[in-house]
């Protein structure tokens, strides 16, 4: 009854709920939409009606965009809640080409301890354990970060497949996402060439992100489009929807590297993306902004963003990230703001 | 409920604006408004005081002084007082002062918009980011205008006194859009603010006060129904500006068709907002939140009736409701509240009301689940689809969060659809195909279209309707036209009431070797010549009482026949402006084939002047050949990427009374400029010399001009006028004679409330070409439609 949901496609190899036990399905479903249970991505065929019915208005997308700052907002303990869950959903980053086994044991210590200790009791959130998601890092610092985060919960990621323009042969990428993967990084954010995407080549691009799915095995694949580089959104939406046919556990925007990263249209059209991909196939993907993002305003934008487009159930580290190095710190000014009702220096607050 | 606790509902919370400034505000006046009269505070003469409510608790706000006749009188005069020294003051003085209302709009711009959101309760995100920049906006714009009025009008003034209605949905606002073009024009103004909403110009008043703007100027007075009626009916009014119900829209035409008022309208709508399959549908649905669930649906361009393309209704349907889910209700006050309070108890009622019906007519009535306020004036947002156009819900405004669904299968299908409807205000379009966006806009019966966009405003672009959406534009350089008139024509004497017929005196023939044939004079309907449905004739008889001739006496039937024949040959609207002026020059050339002949016919009544009434009627029909391909539109340019094409188009049929002087040149001067622009025409000629039209259609009929585009029919005027007004299918009334004539041209009208132009019984010297032709004739034989294209990729 693919009417019934609103579904536009037919996909085939999309799974019904019918399919499935009642049972089967919850203790398998990662996230819901409008009530209805998601499963993890298992991508599905190439669909190359869908890709080439994407529509994007730019100007409509950016005056959603521009209105929706100004539309919700969050004040006071809710304020401090949202940003406490801005941090709990941060890949907290370092790459950078004077990266050190030093530096990225600073950036682990950071990451479990990411607000002070003595603000954590003024808002009395102890019993949340705060902490971010995931460190994420080159290949070379995968097992100094595994080390410095274990026991922690906090996940490490490796940027992979030529990062940060991909252009490497693809065996060596895929070589690269192996490596990563058996040096035990549970996280791994791949990108895509972007070639493929200009030269409209939907079947390469597709196939390139299911060869990275595999060499991934059980670790996590973010799919970086390098929205920046692309520059339309139509191209954005695109390549989301074939991103997530191969089977991308997360698309995420870009890799922080571009002209211009993480904007709140790209957001849109992504999460927009990701609904349709839901409805469609019954299976979510994630989703991870990266780059640009440095305020704590910012991230409440992003939250309240993937609250309206997306549901609440996006809103956990399973399903949503920021790529983020900068924003930590704001965030915590603006915590300890909260704690004491005075503003913050970030002097006051121990650097990553 | 802790931040712990908080992190893991994840939900919005409380977000309050602090009403503190605007609550003080009112306490400083006591809670009590005078009304604002000649620079001053003054104290109704009776009648008292009545309540403003917040329609968000349904507490009183403050009491507000209800306008008496004497009020208003009081509230005239002062205007009428203040009017010589303000015309007086230099374009650039005026322009100073709109500068310094645009600026005291910025500075007291939260306040306004707080207490616009206490007394309307619009939520305050709107008040705050869309009405009151508009505004500033609106008084910016209007002071460049007010500093270019010479260059840009050469020729026109200002009407005088204008008093102006306005409704409650956009208070401050609509405000700004009667005031900004009234001032920068020159005029003094009046003005009555909705009764649920006064506040906001009561405000504006003491920011009048602020800016020193002269006493008198600006008068507000306050007051429900009766205030209005008072001041539409004052004498020493001079233009009469409103916005509102298409109801009172008609009430007010009627009451005004005695006098000499300039009237503009801005009335009710039931705009269409279509749907094609190649849409950003995600981007549609949001253009849905911004047409239907802005301002709780209380807008008049609201895209309330949504027209879906077959193959994607139901994703579409599928993405409004989740859409609808995330919309929140609550206290207006609140910065992340979508959904804020009905204005009043009253029109919650009639929300509901319609809702019924809808349903009765069997809708399926669709609210997602949500919590609602427990006080104050709610109704939640509301999809009825498998709506039919036959329902209630489809054809009547509802001005509530209510959106009516219905399918289409052709773009073709689309437009008979959106176009059936007795409104025209506004309308969208979605579609990521340029040419289907476009060709759809160009064929909708709106004076705005948003393609790819929804309620999108700006000063320089005009905002107005077609059909009983009213007429007259706001905004832009179209609506700045509707304060201003020529100064030839502000100070044309009137006209002598029409004469009685003229004594039958005796036929003379001259010397004639046999008798002549006899000339039977036609009608001249669909291209062809015919007889009356009456089957009687006319006598016509020179100013000496010598008979010329007999006239077919036309009917209501034959004005039907015409009307019938006008409609049909509306493709005469779509042939290039390029082929209306060959067609136009060809009727020169026809016509001076005839020169000698019809001259001769016309010295009669003409006398010595025959002649040149058809040189000049030679020289007229050259001048619209001329002008049909370059009364071009305009690009607006809004603040923001986004072309506004603003494209004239023709008005439809135009049922035109000649004036009875000047029987060739007067029908010329009217009719040309009407078919240049597209129209087609029913036109009375002359009752003094009605055998014109004989020689007019032999004109017509060797000059390639399609069938119906121009029909006469001779006859007694006042009848044919009555007919041609009450018709329904004719959607502008020209009527040119007496006063008695023009009260009747307008008292007729109010049916379909079609556009009415008169000469308001002065005189026009159809020999002096700064009267007789020119761009003021193609203003009125065009309407603005503003075609918003936001662009980008």
């Amino acid at each position: 009854m693919a009417v019934e949901h609103g579904r536009r496609y037919g996909v085939a190899g999309s799974l019904d709920e019918g399919t499935f036990s009642a049972d089967f399905q919850a203790s398998h479903a990662i996230a819901s939409l409008s009530g209805r249970l998601l499963r993890p991505n298992c991508g599905i065929p190439l669909n190359l009606d869908w890709v080439r019915e994407v529509r994007v208005n730019t100007s409509a997308v950016e005056r959603r965009a521009q209105t929706h700052t100004a539309r919700r907002t969050v004040k006071k303990e809710w304020q401090a809640a949202w940003l406490l869950r801005a941090i709990s959903c941060m890949d907290l980053t370092t790459l950078s080409g004077d990266d050190t086994d030093e530096r990225v044991r600073r950036l682990c210590a950071k990451a479990r301890q990411p607000v002070q200790y003595e603000i954590v009791q003024r808002l009395g959130i102890g019993e949340l354990n705060i902490k971010v998601a995931a460190v994420c890092v080159y290949h070379a610092f995968v097992e100094t970060a595994l080390r410095a985060l274990e026991g922690s919960g906090v996940r490490v990621a490796a940027v992979s497949t030529g990062f940060p323009t991909g252009l490497s042969p693809l065996q060596e990428r895929v070589a690269e996402i192996r490596r990563s993967v058996e040096t035990g990084a549970q996280e791994i954010d791949v990108v895509i060439t972007r070639a493929h995407v200009f030269g409209g080549k939907w079947q390469e691009l597709y196939d390139e992100i299911a060869t990275f799915k595999s060499a991934c095995g059980h670790a996590h694949m973010k799919v970086i489009l390098g929205t920046g580089d692309l520059v339309t959104l139509r191209n954005v939406g695109r390549a989301s929807v074939v991103a997530m046919m191969a089977g991308a556990d997360f698309i995420k925007t870009s890799t922080g590297k571009e002209p211009t990263n993480a904007t709140l249209p790209v957001g849109l059209v992504m999460t927009r993306a990701i609904r349709e991909y839901a409805n469609e196939t019954g299976m979510a993907v994630g989703f991870k902004p990266a780059g640009g993002i440095r305020t704590a305003k910012q991230s409440l934008e992003w939250l309240a963003l993937i609250k309206e487009e997306l549901g609440p159930s996006w809103l956990r580290a399973e399903m949503f990230r920021f790529g983020a190095s900068g924003m930590l710190g704001d965030i915590e000014r603006q915590l300890e703001h909260h704690a004491t009702g005075r503003y913050s220096a970030d002097y006051r607050h121990p650097i990553a | 409920m802790s931040i712990a606790e908080k992190f893991l509902t994840m939900e919005y919370g409380p977000a309050p604006e602090d009403p503190k400034e605007a609550l003080a505000w009112l306490d400083r006046h006591q809670r009590r408004f005078r009304h604002f009269i000649n620079g001053g505070w003054q104290e109704p003469a009776a009648g008292g005081y009545f309540d403003s409510v917040d329609p968000s608790t349904g507490e009183k706000i403050a009491g507000i002084a209800q306008g008496s006749a004497a009020d208003v009188d009081a509230a005239v005069r002062a205007a009428r007082a203040a009017l010589p020294k303000w015309q007086a003051l230099t374009p650039h003085a005026r322009a100073r002062y709109l500068y310094a209302l645009a600026r005291l709009v910025q500075k007291h711009s939260r306040r306004l918009a707080v207490l616009e959101t206490i007394d309307n309760g619009k939520p305050i995100r709107e008040s705050r980011d869309i009405d009151i920049p508009l505004v500033a906006r609106h008084f910016y714009h209007h002071a460049g205008w007010a500093q270019l009025l010479k260059q840009e009008f050469p020729g026109y003034t200002a009407c005088g006194v204008v008093g102006q209605i306005i409704p409650w949905n956009f208070p401050l606002l609509m405000l700004a859009w009667k005031i900004a073009p009234a001032l920068a024009t020159g005029n003094s103004v009046v003005l009555k603010p909705a009764e649920f909403t006064s506040l906001t110009a009561l405000a504006f008043a003491e920011i009048c006060q602020e800016a020193g703007l002269p006493a008198g100027v600006v008068n507000i007075v306050t007051g429900d129904g009766s205030t209005g009626e008072a001041l539409v009916k004052h004498s020493d009014v001079d233009k009469i500006a409103f916005t509102g119900s298409t109801e009172v829209g008609r009430a007010i035409r009627k009451a005004t068709a005695q006098s000499h008022k300039r009237l503009s309208l801005e009335l009710g709508g039931k705009s269409p907002f279509i749907v094609f399959e190649d849409s950003d549908l995600d981007s549609a649905v949001e253009g849905l939140v911004d047409g239907i669930w802005f301002n709780q649906g209380q807008v008049c361009c609201a895209g309330s009736r949504l027209l879906m393309q077959e193959s994607i209704a139901e994703p579409l349907m599928a993405r409004i409701r989740t859409r609808m889910s995330t919309l929140r209700a609550g206290p207006p006050l609140d910065k992340a509240i979508d959904i804020g309070a009905i204005i009043a108890r009253v029109q919650l009622d009639r929300i509901q009301h319609l809702v019924d019906q809808g349903i009765a007519d069997g809708a399926t009535c669709w609210q997602p689940p949500m919590v609602m306020p427990t006080k104050g004036f709610y109704f939640p947002p509301t999809l009825l689809s498998n709506v039919h156009p036959t329902s209630v819900v489809a054809q009547q405004e509802i001005f509530g969060p209510v959106l009516a669904a219905m399918t289409f299968r052709t773009p073709r299908e689309a437009v008979e659809l959106a176009n059936n409807t007795a409104y025209g205000l506004a309308a969208c379009v979605w579609s990521e195909s340029v040419n289907v966006a476009l060709h759809v806009a160009a064929q909708l019966k709106a004076g705005v279209v948003w393609v790819n966009c929804t309620n999108l405003f700006d000063a320089s672009c005009g905002f107005g309707g077609y059909r009983e959406s009213g007429y007259g534009r706001e905004g832009g350089r179209e609506g700045l036209l509707e304060y201003l008139e020529p100064v030839w024509f502000k100070r044309a004497p009137s006209l002598p009431p029409a004469a009685a017929a003229s004594k039958p005196g005796p036929t003379v023939h001259g010397e004639l070797v046999s008798p002549p044939i006899d000339r039977t004079v036609k009608l001249y309907v669909g291209g062809k010549q015919t007889r009356p449905d009456s089957g009687y004739s006319m006598e016509v008889r020179a100013a000496d009482g010598r008979l010329l001739g007999e006239a077919p006496l036309g009917n209501r039937k034959d004005i039907r026949n015409a009307v019938e024949a006008a409609r049909k040959a509306e493709g005469w609207s779509k042939t290039t402006a390029h082929n209306r002026a060959q067609v136009l020059y060809y009727i020169a050339e026809n016509l001076s084939q005839r020169r000698e002949e019809i001259a001769g016919r016309l010295t009669a009544v003409a006398g010595d002047k025959a002649t040149a009434e058809v040189d000049l009627g030679i020289e007229r029909i050259f001048s619209y050949a001329a002008w049909a391909d370059k009364f071009d539109g305009t690009v607006h340019n809004p603040p923001f990427r986004n072309i506004t094409i603003a494209m004239h188009e023709s008005i439809g049929t135009v049922g035109i009374v000649c004036p009875t002087e000047a029987p060739l040149l007067g029908f010329l001067s009217l009719v040309m400029p009407a078919i240049a622009a597209g129209n087609t025409v029913i036109a009375v000629p002359s009752e003094t010399y009605p055998l014109i039209a004989g020689e007019l259609y032999q004109v017509f009929e060797t000059s390639d001009l399609p069938g119906g585009v121009v029909n006469i029919v001779t006859g007694n005027a006042s009848d044919l006028l009555k007919v041609l007004a009450e018709h329904d299918d004719v959607d502008a009334i020209w009527c040119f004679g007496d006063e008695t004539r023009a009260a009747a041209a307008k008292a007729y009208s109010v049916g379909n409330l079609k556009q009415v132009w008169t000469n308001e019984g002065r005189q026009i010297d159809w020999f002096d070409v700064q009267q007789g032709e020119g761009r003021w004739f193609l203003e009125h034989s065009t309407q603005v439609k503003n075609i918003w294209v936001p662009y980008g990729e």
